[in-house]
């Protein structure tokens, strides 16, 4: 099958406009006879289900948590950009969108990231008629402040829980249609696998994660807003229970896997301390516009930070990026910490880390500044190190953070399959190789509030002589099967190795050689070790308890399976890919540590279609296109 | 490190549970609460146990997923934290620790020390939002809102529905889980037009779902991750007076 | 949104049953400081006359006594309020913790104030027993005093000698002490919380709030407690 990204004729600037305004209807009679699955509940999710329901479509929402309020998106401290201008130093949506497709590496759609910009302004306009308390200057107008790959001022904030205040609003705007009887909510399920008929997305199969049963439901089209595969890695700052099994069944059938070795390793992160460690946790992106960054220029430098005079410190960032400084963009602030360390000059016990540094600050701004500014990041930091970052650097270090990579979709947002429709961190869409900080948030909510709305229309106009169909066919029960059978093998092999096990040795294959420097032979090696880790999961993992109860262990087991068939695919991926760009970068292809793309050859969305584990997937290709802006070096120096 | 624990075990809602006695060694006084769970759990599995259910996801303290009565305390000793957040620097070598689910007649138990709060959905559902959808917005400048206002709205709208409040209340209440919303919504000139409907109306859903009533104990502010002030419980009280009165 | 909820829901949903119980709670504190202004008079060393005038004019007044009836009425109405918060509270959490340290996050009289209240209630019954009901129905001897201007005689009852024969009884000395202990428990929460129900709660008022709640628990209390002591001392 030809990949159609179905972006509309037209310049730039008018496609989203006349998208809007010649796209199918559905009247409203018309509606409240069509079915809308919507799996996951973070901000691309609930906004989506909410929206739904408003315009008066039968909604269902799914959510593993037991409550939609707790998908991850909650964990977005920094912002959520917005090309307002309201600082009026020059911001626009071309500039957002042109700092967007730059910072992606020239890897993005263009017409999607256009998009994005031009929504990004109705996004704040929502959040706040909905209550979300952005910060605020003292006239009680909005407040901004400036954030990695940018040189305005464009993201919007609630102190350091940005994400939770955007999720909490469209929570609220779901909760509220769900108390109109708009939504039906089902918490503590899991989707485990996608109903097709003739072609088309009709249903899903969830574990009911309370009974532990399977039920069938049915949908006039399916949305899956499930979020990143960040926790392939095992450590990641993801959610515990952050999975890809969703979106890896639509995979499975027939939904096409784009980019996936695109995976963001953010730069601010509270390093490993054992390995008894269960996740990492972020530190804001934000503490990058008053924290300054430095290792000691003297390799195996032992003394206290504080013992280290001024003119023995490199702030490498400042030095190598002046114009963007310790704001450079995440890939990079990334790589630069990772060959300070490699250069063993990294400090704190294990050597893997770096310091994220106030003094300087606290003595410009004042200590009640910083802390207005950064108090519950300062006091998270506290509760996890024990240090206080007000009197000693933070100590910070690279960790798996985003993943770019995800479902390929086109400009309705559906995916490959007809009727499957992702969103959000889910898809792969609009930050091509690199994802610039407050973007996820307001991709999230765009896809949601303003996009999905309209293109699920176009689709689902030509459904209404479509009646719902009972769960009792013949696919649904297929489709049941197959889960079953899945669960029934994971509790009858009764091996030896817990699926912690399994899981953590996957995540450390795929960090040391698909995650922040790759090369073809290190990508070659990991994927026979993957391939048998695989077939040794499947022989060996001891997975305790039974299926008809609340099961923790068989939910992680059915989840890590899933893992390790996707790290095999994002190591087919960044061997596919003989360039650097992004959070992709390959050893062989740099100019003197940095990014060496290629666009003659590489200018494209590697979008894979599956077709067994045994041989290699297929590869389609979708060449990316620039016609209103030109492919340069992205420099940030 | 070495512990002695005392959890909870109950295979599901209807069945009886019991303590159970636990010893775990080589704790490391850098791990998370959880993290020794895990410890645990993996230990378990390899033994051929059933691993001890329990909430958890962000462990950032911000999802509010996890919820531990610990040695006595919701969200255990540590004021301001939730239970991901709570390190076993913070607790003493050999100590015995007790942990149980957070328990309130409207928080059923799932397994274990797993609960189920959708009460808490519930009674936002009957009130706790705007009613605004998707493109009804003004621009957002349009209405300026001071500083202190907009400030007073975050310090309530910072609750992660965690429970932690009604699990350390005496009378198992929920009013300050309650009074967040209210005075969150309540505090901004966008929650103005539904402020009477909007107390009565969550309140009314708290009675419903068999949470105790709120007699000023203090348990849930002095327990709450969050630090949610007490003040805004007396804000839902004038909101509430106020809409009986005046509705 | 639609909130179609009636006045009497509205009343006896959880925060209107604890309006009910602030509103009487603190009327029924006024009432405490206007018996005790009377009951300081015990102390006077004038063989009970002020106290005699004063309790026969409170006890004569048409007034007085309606307000009398409506704090009888009021009591009733706080215990019976009290008594269903504390139930319905209970059974909110069915299965009680096992191990439970709520010393760590909230006062002791915050958390039984039922209890408290309970004591308080019978010490009333008590209390109306040995001297309402005497004073009222009972046999009490008479006592004459003269005007000061008119220099006429007039014949009162002698309510003093009954306080004071009561008080000769070592027990009911120490019930009331004991009573007024948990009385001052009760007030030293229930003044401020019956602020914070009506909503009276920020960083500006609050610490004034608490302090005069705290005053007029321990204070009221403590020289409630301290006639009955003086007077048995005195007579014996």
């Amino acid at each position: 099958m030809a990949l159609d990204s179905k972006i509309p004729d037209g310049p730039l600037e008018s496609k989203w406009t006349k998208y809007k305004s010649s796209v199918k209807l559905v009247n409203p009679a018309n509606k409240r006879k069509l079915d809308v699955l919507v799996i996951g509940t973070g901000l691309a999710g609930a906004s989506a289900a909410a929206s739904l329901a408003e315009l008066g479509y039968k909604v269902k929402a799914f959510c593993f948590q037991d409550s939609p309020r707790r998908a991850h998106s909650i964990a977005a401290q920094g912002g959520i950009n917005s090309a307002k201008n309201y600082k009026n130093d020059g911001d626009s949506v071309h500039r957002l969108f042109y700092d967007t497709i730059k910072g992606g590496d020239f890897r993005a759609r263009e017409a999607n990231v256009h998009r994005l910009a031009e929504v990004s302004v109705d996004i704040i306009d929502q959040c706040v008629a909905q209550g979300v308390p952005f910060a605020r200057e003292y006239g009680g107008l909005l407040d901004n402040r400036s954030f990695g790959g940018a040189q305005v001022s464009r993201t919007f904030y609630a102190r350091g829980q940005t994400g939770q205040q955007l999720l909490i609003g469209a929570y609220q705007a779901l909760e509220r249609q769900i108390g109109l009887g708009n939504v039906e909510m089902y918490s503590r399920h899991e989707m485990v696998e996608v109903v097709t008929i003739d072609g088309k997305a009709r249903g899903i199969i969830c574990r009911n994660l309370i009974t532990g049963k399977l039920e069938r439901f049915f949908g006039h089209a399916v949305v899956l807003a499930t979020g990143g595969y960040g926790n392939v890695f095992f450590l990641s700052t993801n959610a515990m229970g952050s999975n890809v099994t969703a979106a890896w069944r639509a995979h499975r059938n027939g939904a096409y896997f784009a980019n996936p070795c695109y995976t963001q390793i953010h730069p601010t992160c509270i390093p490993v301390t054992g390995d008894y460690q269960s996740k990492l946790t972020l530190m804001s992106e934000s503490l990058r516009n008053d924290g300054r960054v430095w290792v000691p220029k003297a390799k195996g430098d032992k003394r206290k930070p504080q013992d280290i005079p001024e003119e023995e410190r490199d702030y490498y960032l400042e030095r190598k990026y002046p114009s963007f400084g310790n704001l450079a963009p995440r890939d990079i602030a990334s790589r630069a910490a990772k060959e300070a360390c490699d250069d063993g000059r990294g400090v704190g016990a294990s050597g893997l880390a770096v310091y994220l540094d106030f003094a300087d600050s606290i003595k410009r701004l004042g200590k009640e500044k910083v802390e207005e500014r950064y108090g519950n990041l300062f006091d998270m930091y506290k509760h996890i190190t024990n240090e206080n970052p007000y009197e000693t650097p933070m100590r910070i270090y690279p960790a798996v953070h985003y993943t770019m990579g995800g479902l390929w979709v086109d400009y309705n947002l559906m995916t490959s399959v007809p009727g499957l429709y992702a969103t959000g961190e889910c898809n792969f869409s609009d930050h091509g190789a690199n994802r610039l900080g407050a973007s996820a948030l307001m991709q999230g909510l765009a896809d949601g509030y303003f996009v999905l709305p309209y293109t699920i229309g176009n689709y689902l106009a030509d459904e209404i002589f479509t009646k719902a169909i009972p769960t009792d066919h013949p696919a649904f029960v297929e489709a049941e099967k197959t889960a079953q059978e899945r669960y029934d093998k994971l509790l009858s092999i009764q091996g030896t190795r817990t699926v912690d096990d399994f899981h953590k040795e996957l995540g450390k294959i795929i960090w040391d050689y698909c995650g922040m420097a790759r090369s073809a032979e290190g990508l070659t090696k990991a994927r026979q070790m993957v391939r048998k880790l695989r077939d040794e999961f499947w022989k060996d993992v001891k997975v305790t308890g039974g299926l008809h109860e609340f099961n923790v262990d068989l939910d992680k087991a059915n989840r890590v399976a899933d893992f390790l068939e996707l790290g095999e695919l994002m190591i087919i991926d960044a061997l596919d890919r003989n360039e650097s760009c992004g959070g992709h970068f390959r050893v062989e292809y740099q100019d003197d540590g940095e990014a060496k793309r290629d666009d003659e050859n590489y200018a494209y969305v590697a979008a894979w279609e599956f077709t067994g584990l045994e041989g290699d997937p297929v590869l389609h290709k979708e060449e990316l296109k620039y016609e209103n802006i030109k492919l340069a070096v992205r420099s940030y120096k | 490190m070495k512990f002695n624990l005392k959890i909870w075990r109950q295979k599901d809602a209807n069945a009886q549970g019991k303590l159970v006695d636990y010893k775990i060694d080589n704790v490391s006084e850098d791990m998370s609460l959880l993290e020794m769970m895990d410890v645990l759990n993996d230990q378990l599995v390899r033994k051929g146990e059933e691993p001890v259910a329990f909430d958890h996801d962000c462990r950032e303290g911000i999802c509010g997923m996890c919820s531990m009565y610990i040695n006595g305390r919701a969200h255990g000793p540590v004021k301001a934290s939730t239970t991901c957040q709570l390190y076993m620097r913070n607790f003493t070598d050999g100590e015995t620790i007790t942990i149980e689910p957070f328990r309130a007649g409207a928080f059923p138990i799932v397994r274990d020390l797993a609960v189920t709060r959708s009460a808490f959905d519930r009674i936002i559902a009957a009130g706790g939002f705007v009613s605004v959808s998707t493109g009804q917005a003004q621009d957002a400048n349009n209405t300026p809102i001071g500083k202190e206002e907009a400030d007073k709205a975050m310090d309530a709208a910072a609750c992660i529905g965690c429970g932690a409040c009604a699990a350390a209340c005496p009378n198992a209440s929920a009013m300050l889980f309650v009074s967040a919303k209210v005075a969150h919504l309540s505090l901004l000139p966008q929650g103005q037009v539904e402020r009477k409907e909007r107390a009565l109306a969550m309140i009314n859903q708290m009675d419903e779902e068999g949470f105790g009533s709120c007699t000023n104990i203090g348990a849930c502010e002095a327990e709450c991750p969050k630090e949610i002030s007490l003040e805004n419980i007396a804000r839902l009280n004038r909101e509430y007076l106020w809409a009986t009165v005046a509705k | 949104m639609q909130a179609d909820i009636s006045l009497g829901k509205r009343l006896t949903s959880s925060i209107g049953k604890k309006i009910v119980v602030a509103l009487t709670g603190l009327f029924l504190t006024l009432f405490l400081v206007v018996h005790l202004m009377g009951n300081l008079q015990l102390l006077k060393n004038d063989g009970g006359e002020a106290f005699n005038h004063y309790s026969e004019f409170m006890g004569h007044n048409p007034l007085i006594q309606t307000i009398s009836k409506v704090n009888f009425a009021f009591i009733l109405g706080h215990a019976i309020w009290g008594i269903f918060l504390a139930f319905k509270n209970r059974a909110a959490r069915p299965t009680r913790y096992a191990v439970n340290k709520p010393g760590a996050n909230s006062r002791w009289a915050s958390r039984n104030m039922a209890l408290l209240g309970t004591i308080v209630f019978v010490f009333i019954a008590i209390h109306l027993v040995n001297f309402y009901f005497t004073f009222h129905y009972g046999d009490i001897p008479t006592v004459d005093y003269r005007d000061a201007h008119s220099g006429e005689l007039f014949r009162v009852k002698d309510y003093a000698s009954v306080v004071q024969i009561g008080f000769q009884q070592l027990w009911i000395v120490a019930f009331y002490v004991v009573a007024m202990f948990a009385l001052a428990f009760h007030l030293s929460h229930g003044i401020q919380s019956a602020f914070q129900t009506l909503g009276a709660n920020n960083k500006e008022v609050s610490p004034t709030l608490k302090t005069i709640g705290y005053v007029l628990a321990y204070g009221l209390c403590a020289l409630f407690a301290i006639i009955p002591v003086i007077m048995y001392i005195q007579n014996s």
